[in-house]
């Protein structure tokens, strides 16, 4: 597949977050971090309203958008800002868009602005990926 | 509310300025196949590359690929020594800061990771910055970790803490 610049793709990538989901994560992962599963801890410990999902979860989320897309090694490079949190109940959709064409390591890439949205329309995740365009 | 009259010291200390650039211990990721298959179950992937062997290699792959953001498990053995964990913290800020918040990352790959690769990492603090924001006084602490294969390097990630 050829990217061109204006192309999109979007998808839900995860319905009504749940502590099932960031107990997943966690073992996935390795990062037992109790403010992603343990209410307690989050809410007596940190004062949050509630667990909250690990951020490198909505970024492997929007990761999956993305090799969905492009194929599962594709990516050059992927970076994402976590700009609010993800609660339990949240359903996240990812986007990206292709914001321009090029070179990058003597390679054809596109370079694609991705973001994640809550159900509010709320962005979860904002960044960037570089990803091989051949 | 008003703004505080005196000024306030910083928050990065010479001690923390110190540790920038400064390679912490190296450490070893095993990719394997039962942790590709977890890591990508966990984010939902549905492409039979990241579990079916044959599918990964029918596609091209040496094996199973590592879904994005994932760059192996540690070696957990709870007989091997550990490291204070205030020690492996660092200095601290010149006020406790109790909140932390991951800020961002960012992976640069480059070569293709599969189950059965084993890569070592070693994470250096790159920068760090103190700022206002929404959420008060904060902490940004950006740390870079550079993964390994044989020696060549495969992946960096960069990441961004916020301490508030």
């Amino acid at each position: 597949m050829t990217l061109k610049v204006g192309d999109k793709h979007e998808a839900v990538v995860i319905e009504k977050v749940s502590r099932t989901h960031t107990t997943k994560y966690a073992g996935a992962s390795g990062d037992y971090n109790p403010l992603h599963h343990d209410d307690g801890v989050a809410q007596g410990l940190a004062g949050y309203p509630s667990i909250f999902a690990h951020g490198m979860l909505s970024m492997g989320l929007t990761g999956r958008m993305l090799t969905d897309w492009l194929g599962p090694v594709a990516l050059r490079k992927f970076g994402v800002r976590f700009t609010r949190q993800v609660w339990p109940g949240d359903t996240l959709t990812s986007k990206g868009e292709v914001i321009s064409v090029g070179e990058y390591n003597g390679e054809p890439v596109a370079t694609i602005k991705v973001w994640t949205e809550n159900q509010n329309g709320e962005a979860v995740v904002e960044g960037e990926a570089v990803a091989l365009n051949a | 509310m008003s703004a505080p009259t005196e000024a306030k010291e910083p928050l990065i200390t010479p001690e923390m300025r110190a540790t920038i650039g400064v390679e912490g211990r190296s450490t070893t990721q095993e990719v394997d196949r039962t942790m590709v298959r977890l890591f990508a179950r966990a984010t939902g992937h549905t492409d039979p590359v990241y579990y079916d062997v044959d599918a990964a290699k029918a596609a091209g792959y040496r094996d199973l690929p590592c879904p994005p953001g994932f760059l192996g498990t540690p070696i957990f053995n709870p007989g091997a020594p550990r490291m204070d964990p205030t020690a492996a913290m660092g200095p601290q800020p010149s006020r406790p800061l109790r909140r932390i918040l991951n800020g961002g990352t960012e992976i640069e790959y480059l070569a293709d990771i599969c189950a059965g690769d084993v890569l070592t990492s070693a994470t250096h603090t790159s920068d760090l910055e103190e700022t206002k924001g929404s959420i008060g006084e904060m902490l940004v602490v950006t740390s870079k970790t550079v993964y390994k294969r044989d020696g060549e390097v495969v992946a960096i990630s960069t990441g961004k803490l916020i301490r508030y």
